[in-house]
């Protein structure tokens, strides 16, 4: 997912003087949609810094010390959500129409000891680090070392995962060979279907009490975990049913307070007609909070703060990856829209105010940071939410409809970081949204993303998904599908193919360290035949793939024994019929997928060593090795005739792309189908790489196709950096030589000058570039519309370029958030200059 | 001596977006009759191949200076030099070197590699209802060639395009018309004197050639270069203007084409740095008056094409 976008302002600055100094965006800084509520409301989500709340932590360490080894594990769980539920800080915000925050104010982050406990030396990293930092005040960090961190040391998920693991994972996972995602975050990556928007925590409730009733302790061996699991998710239901009745009581009384400041004050009637309005608000706010999740959503604003209530419970009880995602959203709150435009009781303006609202909440919740190494690397947190507009209905039918627009409309106009969005552009979809789509793609922004769902029916179909269950489904996080509501797909890590490639023409040893790290394959200067070669790296690669396995499967098992999560499993299908969680094989699919990075650096490398060493036979091995071992020192002429010597990936060309489609397709029989150890539950891949392919490109030396130690592998399914030099459609046909149907998602990342897309005509041509692309059966397309001096300039000065948004591979971020190795990634990538 | 089942090409463009209607392809074909000023594929108006050398890509490893089979390459503090008279374009050094800063202009293709490269973008032309434009250089000079070419691309259903600056016979241009579905047609200077001093030759053939074109119901777009202080004058806008409203048949659409110097290194590259032109780009005022006068006579115009 490199993929990328620029944005040019829209974050407010702060006056010199914040008092009463607000803000005023210049006209074509705001779509002209964007009232006043909403204005203040994002700039309130804009300027409020990252800070970490230490709340929660101290609520479960209490409720622990307490009640560990009394209560069931899934009780436990649910009865500490309970327990926060019932005593965290509430918060409703001036202005605010949809309301609820996971921390005690925005941007404010709770974390998650009993996953991963933060050291003293995280917190200050996190405090005092120039990237996307996280305050928090030196009394929280003193509270933390004597309550928190004693009680969990020894007691988390990622220190009970670290004292299983075998030498041979330890040292491969150390080489960078591979990524685990679990040992910092619960597996995640889920999104919703309708069902919230039909059936409340009462009826979802009414269900379980009936399943709890006839239950049958004689012959259900399972009988016992069942009604555990059954009554978690009850009292998880009322966790978030109480969660949103002290959102009710706080309303009613903020309208109380302002009923009595209106009667006693003689202040002018804007400011009394003002607070009467919105006393009526609170009211109103209160009713909608009364009303869901308890019950069914009857019109557009419960429907939205049911479903923010949802998303809220979900990423309070456990922090899962990529958090939460209401899936279809325009599909979900369409007949809500359109009941209430029928009957006249709300307007599209209306409308798109409360959806703006509900855009803004999202954007106040930036991921909670990870531990260790990673608190100091890594720059971007974001919680990865991809709303899904257009697609396909569960009938097969087109999904988008007048919200759709309405959608797109508000995220163009929000110009925010979270959510993020994407558009779904399949067969059916009409000319008119894949051009709205186009307007919003032209400013630059890299939203949205662009998806092919007629391709990811049939990958979900082929991973054995019903196909009703397959329309349904779509991309969550970044270009991962999944069937929404229905499935846990869990991304358990990245792996660094280029790596296995390298440990490989090393025999075993990884050579920038010297340390034996794989099979011994062979001396490649023994090798006779390319062949030969390939047959080694294959045997590297299953190697490396089954290691991984083991311990993934093995982290999962701690998740479904020590950290369940009962109120994820009450809105995902099967979990409750089933009376499984959705960590223990609950959900109606079960998938464990591996993102494989680099399909670029590793072709190109492959093509190289095939090309000039065994075809031309232009070079010897043992002259490319060593070579490659020095990083190409005193080797230039050797190493420019390989970058411009070779047939490299993204060039339609068959000498390379049959390199990459054998590497794919070996990738896919390697990792596709393996059981992972839930019932019927199976390994998919997809070809997904988010900032990884930066870590990955820092662990290796050299490369074969002439990319330099230290830098970056390739991205996704993209070529390699400059390696592709015949315009977009040469790049999507060498992509889609390998069928995109047997991963979970694959990614191409394509940068355009702004000068491609000037005119309507030239958006037309954009838009039918997509749809060729996706003919040709591709998943995923993203643009970044950029120009270089755009982005050196924002290098040499990065405070005038504070808003400039760059979309990679999936996600966005500000540019001056990335370090400096991910800015130098943008600038280096290819540009499809039209001139 | 080149068959009719091969040509020279310079380039194949893909992704081409404003040469024709839809997603296309373009093939550059060697060899020019005009000499325009401000030229911005000079690698195009030789009809032999050429060596084009970028000093900037050049790391001096000597390769092609051992490499070469006549001697003719010598290695300087300023990069390589050549002796032309040594030199036979035999393309040994392009071949060598490993930075491509020494790279031949002028591949000669078949017309079976040629339509291979071309079927590579089916779907392109399919979803856009884009095609293949055949440019140059000058592609009526090679009609035969193009003939095949144009029949080859119809009975595969893509659509074709010729750009052309019209100074061919009538007969070949005709010829060509009857199996081509769309002209670029280029217009540089009404008066035939200032088109003799900026393009090397007078006009009228190439304006006569547009009225029988247009005579036979042809598809016609007319692509203007301006360049500033050369064509974008009043008086020269409205000759054109008036002779295009005159036409027979359907008006043609009317592109302007704003010149640019990023020809500037291509010009370097072919060791003929010195007969670059700095020209002017037009006055957006001039565009903007141009589009109107345009209007005015009632044509259709836009900048770009």
């Amino acid at each position: 997912m490199f993929e990328k976008v620029i944005i040019h302002n829209t974050i407010p600055e702060r006056g010199a003087s914040s008092e009463g100094n607000f803000y005023e965006p210049k006209a074509e800084q705001i779509g002209p949609g964007m009232n006043e509520r909403i204005q203040q409301l994002r700039k309130l989500s804009v300027e409020t810094e990252p800070s970490l709340s230490i709340e929660r932590a101290l609520h479960e360490t209490e409720f622990y010390r307490e009640n560990f080894g009394k209560l069931s594990v899934p009780v436990l769980r649910a009865a500490n959500f309970y327990d926060h539920c019932a005593r965290k800080t509430i918060y409703l915000g001036e202005g605010e129409l949809i309301v609820g925050e996971r921390g005690p104010r925005p941007k404010c982050v709770p974390t998650f000891p009993e996953l991963t406990c933060h050291s003293v030396e995280d917190l200050n990293v996190l405090n005092t680090r120039e990237l996307q930092r996280y305050t928090i005040s030196e009394e929280d960090i003193e509270t933390y070392r004597t309550t928190v961190i004693p009680f969990w040391a020894g007691k988390t998920q990622r220190e009970r995962i670290f004292a299983h693991v075998p030498e041979s994972w330890r040292l491969a996972y150390e080489a960078g060979m591979f990524t685990e995602f679990m040992e910092q975050r619960a597996p995640g990556h889920t999104a919703l279907d309708g069902k919230i928007y039909q059936r409340g925590m009462l009826d979802f409730k009414a269900e379980i009490a009936g399943l709890l009733a006839s239950i049958d302790y004689l012959n259900d061996p399972e009988a016992t975990d069942k009604a555990e699991e059954w009554k978690a998710m009850e009292i998880s239901c009322d966790a978030v049913i109480l969660f949103a009745e002290r959102h009710a009581e706080l309303a009613e009384r903020m309208a109380e307070e302002l009923g009595v400041a209106i009667s006693n004050c003689d202040e002018d009637e804007t400011v009394i007609e003002n607070r009467g309005t919105r006393r009526t608000e609170l009211l109103r706010i209160a009713e909608v909070c009364r009303r869901v999740p308890s019950h069914a959503p009857r019109n557009l604003w419960e429907a939205i703060q049911m479903y923010w209530f949802v998303h809220l419970g979900t990423i309070t009880e456990l922090n899962g990856w990529d958090a939460m995602n209401p899936g279809h959203f325009d599909q979900h709150l369409a007949p809500f829209y359109e009941k209430e435009l029928a009957e006249v009781t709300l307007t599209r303006e209306q409308a798109k105010e409360l959806i703006s609202c509900f855009w803004i909440k999202v954007n106040n919740h930036p991921a909670p940071p990870k531990v260790g190494i990673t608190a100091r690397e890594s720059g971007t947190y974001n919680d990865f939410t991809n709303i899904n507009i257009g697609g396909i209905r569960r009938d097969g039918s087109d999904g988008t409809s007048e919200l759709s627009y309405l959608l797109l409309e508000v995220a163009e106009e929000l110009h925010i970081l979270q959510p993020g969005f994407s558009v779904h552009i399949g067969k059916q979809t009409p000319d008119a949204f894949l051009m709205a789509a186009m307007r919003v793609i032209r400013q630059g922004h890299g939203y949205p993303s662009v998806f092919n769902p007629d391709v990811y029916v049939a990958e979900l179909v082929r991973q054995g998904k019903s196909l009703e269950d397959a329309h349904e489904g779509g991309c969550s996080g970044c270009i991962e599908v999944g069937a929404f509501g229905k499935e846990a797909y869990l991304l358990t890590g990245y792996l660094n193919v280029p790596k296995i490639l390298e440990v490989t023409l090393n025999n075993g040893i990884n050579p920038v360290t010297g340390i034996p790290v794989g099979l011994q394959t062979g001396d490649p200067r023994t090798f006779q035949t390319y062949e030969e070669l390939y047959d080694a790296f294959l045997k590297q690669l299953h190697y490396v793939v089954d290691l991984k396995m083991r311990v993934s499967n093995y982290i999962d098992r701690m998740f479904a024994k020590y950290a369940p999560a009962p109120f994820l499993s009450v809105v995902i299908d099967d979990c409750v019929t089933r009376g499984r969680d959705y960590y223990d094989g609950g959900p109606r699919y079960n998938t464990s997928y591996i993102q494989c990075c680099g399909l670029g650096t590793t072709t190109d490398s492959l093509a190289a060593l095939k090309h000039h060493v065994f075809e031309a036979q232009r070079f010897p091995m043992d002259r490319v090795l060593n070579a490659v071992l020095h990083n190409f020192e005193g080797e230039e002429v050797l190493r420019q005739t390989i970058m411009n010597r070779t047939p490299f990936f993204g060039n339609d060309d068959d000498f390379a792309d049959s390199i990459a489609v054998q590497v794919y397709n070996d990738l896919v029989d390697a990792i596709d189908g393996k059981p992972n150890i839930k019932p019927g539950g199976k390994y998919h891949l997809n070809m997904l790489s988010t900032t990884c392919h930066v870590y990955f490109g820092k662990v290796m030396g050299a490369t074969p196709n002439g990319r330099l130690s230290g830098k970056s592998i390739s991205d996704g399914t993209s070529p390699s950096h400059g390696a592709d030099t015949h315009g977009p459609s040469a790049v999507m046909k060498s992509l889609t030589k390998f069928d995109h149907t047997r991963s979970g998602g694959t990614l191409l990342n394509q940068r355009f000058l702004p000068s491609l897309l000037k005119k309507e005509e030239d958006r037309v041509k954009l838009g039918q570039l997509i749809r060729s692309y996706f003919t040709l059966g591709g998943h995923h397309v993203q643009f970044n519309i950029v120009d270089t001096a755009t982005l050196l300039a924002a290098q040499a000065c990065p405070s005038d370029y504070k808003d400039l948004m760059v979309r990679m591979a999936g996600y966005s971020d500000y540019f001056n958030d990335m370090n400096a190795d991910l800015q130098r990634e943008v600038i280096e990538r290819t540009e499809n200059s039209g001139l | 001596m080149i068959k009719s089942e091969e040509g020279l090409l310079f380039d194949l463009k893909r992704y081409a977006i404003h040469d024709g209607p839809g997603i296309r392809i373009v093939v550059f074909l060697k060899g020019c009759n005009l000499n325009c000023a401000w030229c911005h594929n000079p690698e195009g108006i030789e009809a032999g191949p050429e060596r084009m050398y970028a000093p900037a890509r050049c790391i001096g490893c000597g390769t092609c200076v051992s490499a070469c089979p006549n001697g003719a390459l010598t290695l300087t503090p300023a990069g390589i030099v050549t002796d032309e008279s040594l030199c036979e374009l035999c393309g040994t050094c392009a071949a060598v070197c490993p930075t491509k800063a020494i790279e031949m202009s002028g591949t000669l293709q078949t017309l079976e590699q040629l339509m291979f490269e071309i079927g590579k973008e089916r779907t392109f032309f399919e979803q856009s209802g884009g095609g293949v434009t055949f440019s140059g250089g000058e592609p009526l000079l090679h009609p035969d060639f193009l003939v095949r070419l144009l029949d080859e691309c119809r009975s595969r259903g893509f659509h074709t395009a010729v750009d052309t600056a019209g100074l061919v016979s009538t007969e070949i241009l005709l010829e060509v018309a009857r199996h081509t579905d769309l002209f670029l047609y280029d217009l540089k200077l009404m008066d035939s004197e200032r088109h003799r001093r900026w393009t090397g030759a007078p006009n009228e053939k190439i304006l006569a050639n547009l009225q029988a074109l247009a005579a036979t119901g042809a598809k016609i777009q007319i692509r203007i270069p301006l360049v500033g202080g050369v064509n974008d004058d009043e008086e020269n806008i409205l000759q054109t203007a008036r002779f295009l409203a005159t036409l027979p048949g359907e008006k043609p659409v009317v592109n302007l084409l704003p010149y640019h110097m990023i020809a500037q290194t291509k010009y370097e590259k072919l060791g003929r740095g010195a007969d670059f032109q700095k020209l002017e780009e037009p006055d957006p005022e001039k565009v903007r008056r141009a589009l109107e006068i345009f209007g005015e006579n009632g044509l259709e115009a836009e900048v770009g094409g």
